[in-house]
């Protein structure tokens, strides 16, 4: 669905340099990205501002041209065949409306079904899905300047997909919403990625709508791909560690020396500890077992690494490999 | 069914604006009266003066109609350019290049001020006082030249709009200087050109090509001998030169838009 090779973007920046004379530098924003997206699959492009994320996702949907590299998207050229891929693909940005701003949403649609030449029965069927799932009917004929941000991202969504793309490219389309409106957008387009096998790539960073969308990651940072795999995969790369949280009826000593545990952190005079263990040496269980044997336990939960600790430890990791020049260790020692 | 598409948007554009009728009334007024104002400076000259670069003030009023309904013609449409820089800073040009349409058109129906027909309003209005007041000889061929020429001096005006307003692709404040030639071609248009002299009158009627819009065409109206010695065929060749602006102004923004998505950020 996406065959990006070797993508680059550059960036002329001109800076005053005296009197009318300007001087000029060149920065790559994006420098040297691939990586394939397969039809059906649920893509996170994550990194942080700056990273060349917004750059990628232009040169995907035919907005800029790369400097130098290769994108082929839904089969076509993006700069060279714009029109052609607007046709193919659906794009939402969070930041930036493609709705008409005084219409009611019904007549944005019914523009977006002139414009994508789609036939009345199949925009219909597609417009009834929508309002149904996302629940537009209440607001279908109100002006999209009156909406709310939850229900103009809904409205944004439905406008997108009118016209049944293959690929729905979403730039941070969460930002700014409230929590329920946030689960409500994440459950339709894992919906629509499931049932209706749409592709999903997305940027955010909300590192709920990964956790909830993208079984895959690719983490770019300075233009450069950082890693690129399952979330659970580069969590495991990252930090090995997981954490037992225990709450014991009696204070105890720092359960410190038990198999497998890397450090503790004691709360409430030793009646609750985190315990972080390696789960190549041990298993929740085994040590929850453990713990059992030197105290009764009342409560437990085990701790998964959280995501942006993992996109932290990767750009750390990245910086220090740069810092002595990348002389090709492996640096993970699994 | 394409090319329905533009019409609808204009269609849903207006259907957002006459839900306020009194101020777009009052707006539509503002307009008329704004572009009546200079109708008031013709006419206090020619209180001092009996003819203005060779011609009488109905004369002049006839060639003032005839620029003023072509641009207020071109400003309905090509007037949205003025909102290029916004589209650019805020993106929504991006939302542009995301549908299978071209940009230029796209821009041109993104909105509609429907008060801007207060200019071709007060355009028509003094060309119904002009016509009746000059010499006219009213032959097929005339009548076909005036339902042309405003038609074409929109299409000139548009073109001029189009290739000012592409320098904001370049310049982020590219603005002020296209409004100088855009609203500026307006007002030398307005006047015969022979009251105006070397350089000026030169860069102004020929390079941009404003002569075309009003002033020949009034000459071949009136069947009058241009004073300053061109040919009469000059009143009839306004469609081919429209039909040349339009293409390098199209030529010109798909250099722009192309400068802004290689280099644009």
């Amino acid at each position: 669905m996406i065959e990006v090779r070797d993508l680059r973007r550059e960036f002329r920046i001109s800076e005053k340099a005296g009197f009318l004379r300007r001087a000029h530098r060149t920065v790559a924003a994006v420098d040297g990205v691939s990586f394939d997206v397969a039809a059906g699959e649920a893509v996170g492009y994550v990194g942080p501002n700056g990273a060349g994320k917004s750059t990628t996702i232009k040169m995907l949907t035919g907005i800029l041209v790369p400097t130098s590299g290769t994108v082929r998207v839904s089969g076509v050229d993006p700069s060279r065949q714009r029109k052609e891929l607007a046709r193919r693909i659906g794009v939402v940005f969070g930041q930036r409306s493609q709705l008409w701003w005084d219409l009611p949403l019904a007549d944005s649609f019914e523009l977006l079904k002139a414009i994508y030449r789609v036939s009345g029965p199949d925009f219909a069927k597609r417009l009834a899905e929508c309002a149904d799932l996302l629940e537009l009917g209440p607001f279908l004929t109100t002006p999209v300047r009156q909406l709310s941000l939850g229900q103009r991202m809904r409205g944004e969504v439905t406008a997108a997909l009118l016209h049944a793309p293959d690929l729905l490219v979403l730039d941070e389309p969460t930002i700014g919403l409230d929590l329920e409106s946030k689960e409500r957008l994440r459950e339709f387009l894992a919906e629509l990625n499931t049932r209706r096998g749409t592709t999903l790539l997305l940027t955010t960073h909300d590192l709920d709508d990964i956790q909830r969308l993208c079984p895959r990651l690719v983490v770019i940072d300075h233009g450069t791909v950082l890693a690129d795999g399952p979330l659970a995969d580069l969590s495991a790369e990252v930090s090995p560690e997981r954490v037992l949280v225990v709450d014991l009826d009696v204070a105890v000593e720092p359960l410190a020396d038990l198999p497998g545990v890397v450090s503790v952190r004691t709360e409430l005079g030793g009646r609750r500890q985190h315990l972080a263990f390696r789960r190549d040496v041990t298993t929740a269980a085994a040590l929850i077992a453990a713990v059992a044997a030197r105290a009764e336990v009342h409560d437990l939960s085990v701790v998964e690494p959280e995501i942006d600790d993992v996109v932290r430890t990767l750009y750390a990791r990245r910086h220090a490999d740069r810092s002595v020049g990348n002389v090709g260790v492996p640096h993970d020692s699994r | 069914m394409a090319e329905a598409i533009y019409p609808r948007i204009l269609h849903a554009r207006l259907r957002g604006q006459l839900s306020y009728r009194a101020s777009f009334l009052l707006d539509c007024l503002a307009q008329a009266v704004a572009q009546g104002g200079e109708v008031v400076v013709i006419l206090v000259l020619f209180n001092r003066v009996t003819a203005l670069g060779g011609f009488s003030v109905d004369e002049v009023l006839l060639v003032y109609a005839l620029a003023s309904t072509a641009f207020g013609l071109s400003d309905l449409f090509a007037g949205q350019l003025n909102a290029l820089p916004a589209y650019i800073r805020e993106g929504t040009f991006d939302v542009l290049l995301l549908r299978p349409l071209g940009t230029l058109p796209q821009v041109m129906v993104s909105d509609l001020p429907l008060k801007r027909i207060g200019r071709v309003f007060t355009g028509l209005v003094v060309l119904g006082y002009a016509l009746p007041h000059n010499d006219v000889v009213w032959t097929p061929w005339s009548v076909g030249l005036l339902v042309v020429t405003p038609v074409a001096g929109s299409v000139i005006f548009s073109g001029i709009w189009v290739v000012a307003c592409s320098v904001c692709f370049w310049l982020v404040d590219g603005q002020e200087l296209a409004n100088t030639v855009t609203y500026g071609s307006n007002t030398f248009t307005s006047y015969p050109i022979s009251v105006y002299s070397g350089w000026l009158r030169r860069l102004m009627a020929f390079v941009v090509p404003g002569a075309f819009v009003a002033y020949y065409p009034a000459l071949a109206l009136l069947d009058k001998p241009d004073p300053l010695g061109g040919p009469g065929w000059l009143g009839w060749v306004g469609p081919v030169v429209a039909v040349l602006v339009a293409g390098l102004a199209g030529l010109v923004w798909k250099t722009a838009v192309r400068h802004y998505r290689g280099t644009g950020s």
